[in-house]
């Protein structure tokens, strides 16, 4: 084994578990901070919100939150594929979720295509004509927090890609999995705050 | 090396769970569906914390971790919501 060199490096399994976690918060309570916001203004602009949110598409925001649940299941199964040593398994989940996170990618895209055909875009002049302004703070909520959100999926795919490279390398193995969990928390993270994104934006009219 | 704290999830628990978050959205798109009023959006939360708390105790594997990790998630949720229920403090009585 031409990896035994590894053997020497400091691996911390349960330190790098709770550096992902504290990462994790700081993510949270980023979020967190534009939920009071959303919440604040929902508050005072109850009328408005209601209104706007009945622009936005139920369907095609409920496809994207089973979209992120199943490839949540996969990348979780990814770890404990690897655990069993099934390295082969590993890597079809892994891609699965990849592929996952991308067709929410590709959904997100047509979704703002047709906000964007309709003049709903930031800064758009239709919008500062005809919308009242709780609605324009309800799009702008939307556009930034989907948008961040978004991100941190495109963020999650990178990881995910990198955990991916390494497995199949075989740096990343059953006793050298933090990386792997470390992708599947921030995934998870993901997938998380979607089912708050959700109700907030899609369901509640 | 530390094997004997990796415990390994069976792919069955995963598949239920999954069952379980994909039933509490149906669930969820169905009861906003129904004119509540502000019961909506409890009703809304309600089954999204549900589905976060079955994410963070199955998926993000807090249930087989040492217990600090689920109470350093439920010291960050608790901030969360002091900071929640602070700002309506707020606004309800300005």
């Amino acid at each position: 084994m031409s990896q035994a060199i590894h053997h020497d490096e400091h691996y911390d399994a349960e330190g790098s578990k709770i550096g992902m976690w504290l990462f994790i918060f700081t993510e949270l309570l980023l979020f967190g901070g534009l939920f009071v916001i959303y919440s604040v203004y929902r508050f005072m602009n109850q009328d408005a919100f209601h209104l706007a949110a009945e622009e936005l598409n139920t369907t095609v925001g409920s496809i994207n939150t089973i979209i992120l649940l199943v490839s949540s299941m996969t990348i979780a199964m990814s770890t404990s594929a690897l655990q069993k040593g099934q390295k082969g398994t590993t890597i079809v989940l892994l891609e699965i979720t990849l592929m996952l996170g991308l067709i929410f990618l590709v959904n997100k895209y047509f979704e703002w295509g047709v906000k964007f055909e309709h003049g709903i875009f930031p800064g758009s002049q239709h919008m500062l004509d005809t919308l009242s302004q709780g609605e324009i703070l309800f799009f702008g909520l939307y556009f930034v927090m989907t948008g961040l959100h978004a991100l941190h999926i495109i963020a999650g795919m990178a990881l995910i890609g990198v955990t991916l490279a390494k497995v199949s390398k075989g740096t990343v193995h059953p006793e050298r999995s933090a990386l792997l969990e470390n992708a599947g928390l921030y995934w998870h993270l993901v997938d998380l705050i979607w089912i708050f994104l959700f109700p907030l934006f899609y369901l509640i009219h | 090396m530390q094997n004997e704290k990796h415990h390994i999830v069976p792919y069955s628990t995963y598949i239920i769970i999954l069952a379980a978050l994909v039933l509490f959205t149906f669930l969820s798109i169905e009861v906003t569906g129904i004119e509540l009023g502000g019961l909506t959006v409890a009703a809304a939360l309600i089954f999204a914390s549900l589905k976060s708390y079955l994410v963070l105790t199955y998926f993000m594997h807090l249930k087989f971790d040492k217990p600090y990790i689920r109470i350093m998630v439920g010291f960050v949720i608790l901030v969360f919501l002091a900071v929640i229920i602070i700002t309506f403090i707020d606004y309800f009585f300005r």
